[in-house]
Order: C-alpha cells, then structure tokens, then sequence
C-alpha cells in the first residue's frame, strides 16, 4: 500500500478561499487523512483501458429553441444581496 | 373520522376523501398545522412553513387535479418562490427563493401545496442531519437517536404524521437511507428522471429530487407529478413518464430479484441482516425467483463516491463568496480576506472538510491519482449494474447496515460516518432507480423498535418495475402499518 496521502490542509484552504482556524485545519488534516488512506484501495486496480465516466447515463449535445423567456428583473435578482444600492451590488473595494 | 385522525393517514387515502369532498383542503391544512404544532418540539423536522399561504392556496385548490389540495413538505434545498431556502446552513441564511424548482412547478401544477421547509444535513451533505447548522433533528421512534440524512427533517416529518408526504434529495443516499432508520419508503429516481432545476447543486452528476412517503402508492403518486422532461436542465432525460401506479398489483410472478453477494458482509447488524434474509424468503414465496449476482466493485464504491462528490461540491460551493446573496464577513482588510472569513464563517465542519477534500483531488499533481482515477473507476462500477441487470430484474439489499444510531456516536469520525451509505451510494454512482421501504424492527438498549430498510435497485428508467416489486413485498406485509409513538417519550435534559 502507498505512503501517507501529502495532503497540506493549509495550503489546499488558500486554494478553496477558505480560511481555517489552526484547530481546523489540524482536525482536518487527521480526518481527511484517514479517508484519503481509506481511498488508497482505488489502487489496486487496473484502470488502464477504462474510459472516465463523467455521468453515469451518456447524453450528448442537448439543443433546444433559443428563445427569450421571462426571468428576474433587477430587483428580484438583488433580493437577497448582502449590500445593494442603485440597482448594483455592493462589494468591497477591491483596486487601488 | 375526526379531523384530528386525518394526518395519520396516508397520502392516496387523503387525496380520495379530498376528492369525494369528505373533507376540504384548508380542514386538512388545519389538522396538518395541529400535528405539526403537537409534535414538531421533539423532532425537530420543520425549519419552516407558511400555513397562511398555504391556505390561500388551499382556497383555489382544485381537487380533481392528481394531488390535489394535498400539502408536501419540501427538503430546504429546493426553491420555493417566496420561501426561505437556506441548505440548513449559516451562509444562507435569511435567503429567500426568488423563483420555483422545476420539481416544485410540477408538484403545483398536480395541484399539491408545499406548504414548509424541513431539516437537512448542511448543504445535504451528511448521513444523520447532524450536520444541520440550525437544529437537531430527531427519530421518532426513538428521540436519542438520529433519523439519518441527509433528508432527516423530511423522514422525521412523515414518520411522525407531521407530514403526508415529502421532497427530498439522494446524492449518495439522502432519501433512501433516512427513509430505512425512520421506518418509511424513500425513493431514488434515476438520474436525469426529475429536473434538478432549482435544487442547490451539492454534487450535480450525482443529486437526484425524490419522495419519502408512508407508503409505496404514495411515492408512485409523487413521482408521476414531478418526473419528466425539463428544458432548464439539460441532463434531465427526456423520455415519456408512464403512470407509475398503473400496475402496482402486478404481482411478482417471473421476477428475478438479484442478491448482490458483496452486499451481505461483515459490519452489517444482526438484526439486518435477519430481517433482508426473511424479506428475501417471503419474496421468494410470492412467486419472485432470487438469483444470486455479483457487483465486484462494490468495495470502491465509497471511495469514488467521496472522491467525486466532493469534487463537485468544491466547484458547486465556490458561488457563495459572499457577493450577490447570502452571508457576508465585515471588514474584510482585502479582497482574499473577503472570500477567505465569508466562507469560513458561513460553512460548518463538514462542508468545509468536503470543499478542502473536494479542491484537493481536484489539484494539480492529484487530479490524475484520485479524480480521473475515480472517474474511471465510476465506469466499472456502472458495468456492475449493467451486467446484473442483465440477469436480473432488479437487485434487492438492505437500504442501510444499521438501524438508527445514537445522537452524536459518529460525529467525531467523518469516515465511519461516510460508511453509513455504503449500500446506496453506488446506485448513485451507476446513475439507477431504488426504493427503501420498511422491513423489519431491531430493538434499542432501552426495549424501542428501530426500523430496518429494504432497498431495491433497479435499472435506470425502470422506477415503475422497482414499484411493482416493492408494492408487492409491502402489501403482503404489515411493517409499514406501523408507527412510532412519541407520547411515552420525551428529550432527554428537557
């Protein structure tokens, strides 16, 4: 069987835009260790002549009409913005 | 019959007074308001409901229609226009849905009134409703233990007669297996059966919408309202819906059930596997001839399983940053600060772990070894099915290992938690039909009956066979008659 799985909980976190608490990301690097070491056994087999399967029912090129129908207005779309004002979201400043 | 007497009855029996106007949707309404009011404080089912609305609704509700003036509970991961819809997390809540799920369309257009909200493992992601950011919820039959997940609020709810029929969602098992611990019939649809439309995707080649019901006809009337092609969702399959309660009484003469041989193993509860032994037998007396298969790759099906979802859920939960709905984090000192303390703040444990798993065998370096790796694996598992199905008509399992476990036993432990679906989630992966229905009781440490599920698989677009066959087994048996009694029981410390 393989070596311990390099997860870096702290580093994978940057990548997710998830902040953690030391405590967190110590508790999750135990624990998705052990489900990692768990899902080492996917090894054990032989996948080289298998396709992927990204769904499992086959289902290629779905057309339909390109017609225009109804959807939010603005305020609705808005309806649950944490801050709003004209119309817009309001976000954070986010260039100098 | 009093109106006090009526939420206990099932679902097709209510449609028939409805109909025969023996009784008016609000009466029923009312009586439904009564229950919920007497017992929702011990189980927890409800994260809310709108009666006032529903009883606008109730007004103009046409009886003739298939469902008629009958209210439905809805899984608070599906949109209903003008309700809240929170995913049972922090990060959404106060949201309120600006339109309707496609799944919730249907049920309205059938005449059904969804009239609240019911508990959920955060973002469905969970086997025991634990995970629910807002309340416990509770088993009815026995008040210590859980009711399973993640469609825990929606078992609860029509187990205790708080409910005469739910929507809920199956991932990897989020209706089948709350519906084996709180002694109901839960179903799967294949994939692509019921748009998906309006459900907050968790993990979207997996999510299927679905029922918990009292019983198999009811689940049948539920899926004839809500199956069927949808041009919002292009995996919905559009194929014709056929009426799932036209031949229930079909008998099992010339089935072939399967017995999956990898699925009796160690690790499943004696009192399981009794009961799916004694199910098996008395399946087999009712004309049903057993045949034993093999689903060879049953033993990677969680692995794939946690590989996949999470993956999918790490890209699906990337929308809430906190801009255009839901939590938000104050002063943020920058941009990455933003993100990083809205989602940290706004997410519980579990779904942070999933995002954290879910980004990681996504990474560059991983994605071959565990993603495609996953992926690949996913296509044998498929071909187990498809060379089963090839003999069989349909396989037949117990839903779950155990039966109800206690409050908190397996919180600290994600990967035993992850364990509690091991019978279900392969079905997922194969994208196939099931159905739970109850089969038996175990008895807890203090003398309780704790439910025991039967599960049958069947192939994809053949819910209507896995509903003749489930009929059949729940007809000639008396454990769906039977209901928890919550009056000798109360919380512990309350």
């Amino acid at each position: 069987m393989a070596a311990e799985p390099d997860l870096n909980v702290a580093y994978v976190a940057k990548l997710a835009r998830l902040n953690l608490s030391a405590q967190e990301t110590q508790l999750f690097q135990k624990q998705l260790g052990d489900v990692l070491k768990y899902a080492e056994k996917l090894k054990e087999i032989d996948v080289t002549a298998v396709e992927a399967a990204a769904h499992a029912v086959p289902i290629f090129n779905v057309f339909r009409e390109d017609e225009p129908r109804d959807w939010f207005t603005a305020k609705e779309a808005l309806s649950n913005a944490p801050r709003q004002a004209n119309n817009l979201f309001i976000v954070p400043k986010v260039v100098e | 019959m009093t109106t006090s007497d009526l939420p206990a009855i099932s679902l097709a029996d209510l449609q028939a007074l409805l109909r025969r106007r023996d009784v008016s949707p609000r009466e029923v309404l009312r009586a439904l308001e009564e229950r919920i009011n007497a017992v929702d404080g011990k189980i927890g089912a409800y994260l809310s409901r709108d009666f006032e609305a529903a009883e606008r609704e109730a007004e103009k509700a046409d009886v003739n229609l298939p469902l008629g003036g009958v209210p439905i509970a809805i899984k608070d991961i599906i949109n209903v226009a003008g309700q809240p819809c929170t995913c049972a997390s922090k990060i959404l809540r106060g949201y309120r849905a600006p339109y309707n799920a496609s799944a919730i369309e249907k049920l309205r257009a059938a005449g059904a009134i969804p009239f609240g909200k019911t508990n959920l493992d955060e973002f469905a992601m969970g086997s025991s409703t634990e995970n629910s950011s807002v309340q416990l919820t509770r088993n009815p039959w026995d008040l210590s233990r859980v009711p399973g997940g993640s469609s825990g609020g929606s078992a609860a709810a029509v187990a205790a007669d708080a409910a005469f029929g739910a929507l809920g969602t199956d991932t990897g098992g989020s209706i089948r297996q709350p519906a084996a611990l709180s002694g109901i019939v839960g179903v799967k649809p294949s994939y692509g059966r019921v748009s998906r439309f309006g459900l907050t995707a968790f993990a979207s080649s997996l999510d299927q919408v679905g029922s918990l019901t009292k019983t198999v006809r009811d689940s049948a009337l539920i899926m004839n309202a809500i199956a069927g092609p949808d041009s919002r969702d292009t995996t919905c399959l559009n194929e014709p819906v056929p009426d799932y309660t036209a031949k229930l009484e079909r008998g099992l003469k010339g089935v072939r059930l399967g017995l999956p041989r990898e699925y009796m193993i160690e690790g499943v509860d004696s009192a399981v596997r009794q009961a799916v032994d004694t199910a098996v037998k008395h399946l087999a007396s009712l004309g049903a001839e057993i045949v034993d298969v093999s689903l060879p790759h049953t033993d990677y099906a969680i692995s794939v399983y946690y590989i996949l979802a999470t993956a999918e859920a790490s890209a699906n939960l990337a929308r809430f940053d906190g801009v255009r709905y839901g939590y938000r984090a104050e002063n943020p000192t920058d941009l990455l600060d933003f993100y990083g303390r809205t989602r940290e703040e706004g997410f519980g444990a579990e779904v942070k772990r999933r995002i954290i798993l879910g980004t990681y065998v996504l990474s560059s370096g991983y994605y071959d070894a565990y993603y495609l790796r996953a992926q690949k694996v996913r296509e044998l598992i498929r071909r187990d099915f498809e060379h089963a199905f090839a003999k069989v008509d349909a396989l037949v399992s117990p839903t779950s290992p155990t039966p109800a476990f206690k409050i908190g036993e397996k919180t600290s432990d994600p990967l035993q938690m992850y364990l509690a679906d091991i019978f279900t989630n392969a079905g997922n992966l194969a994208g196939i039909c099931g159905i739970s229905l109850p089969c038996g009781f175990a008895q807890s440490e203090n003398g309780r009956p704790l439910p025991i599920g039967l599960q049958f698989l069947g192939k994809a677009l053949d819910e209507a066979r896995v509903f003749e066959i489930a009929y059949a087994y729940e007809q000639s048996t008396v454990w769906h008659k039977a209901r928890p009694s919550l009056n000798d029981q109360s919380i512990a410390g309350k």
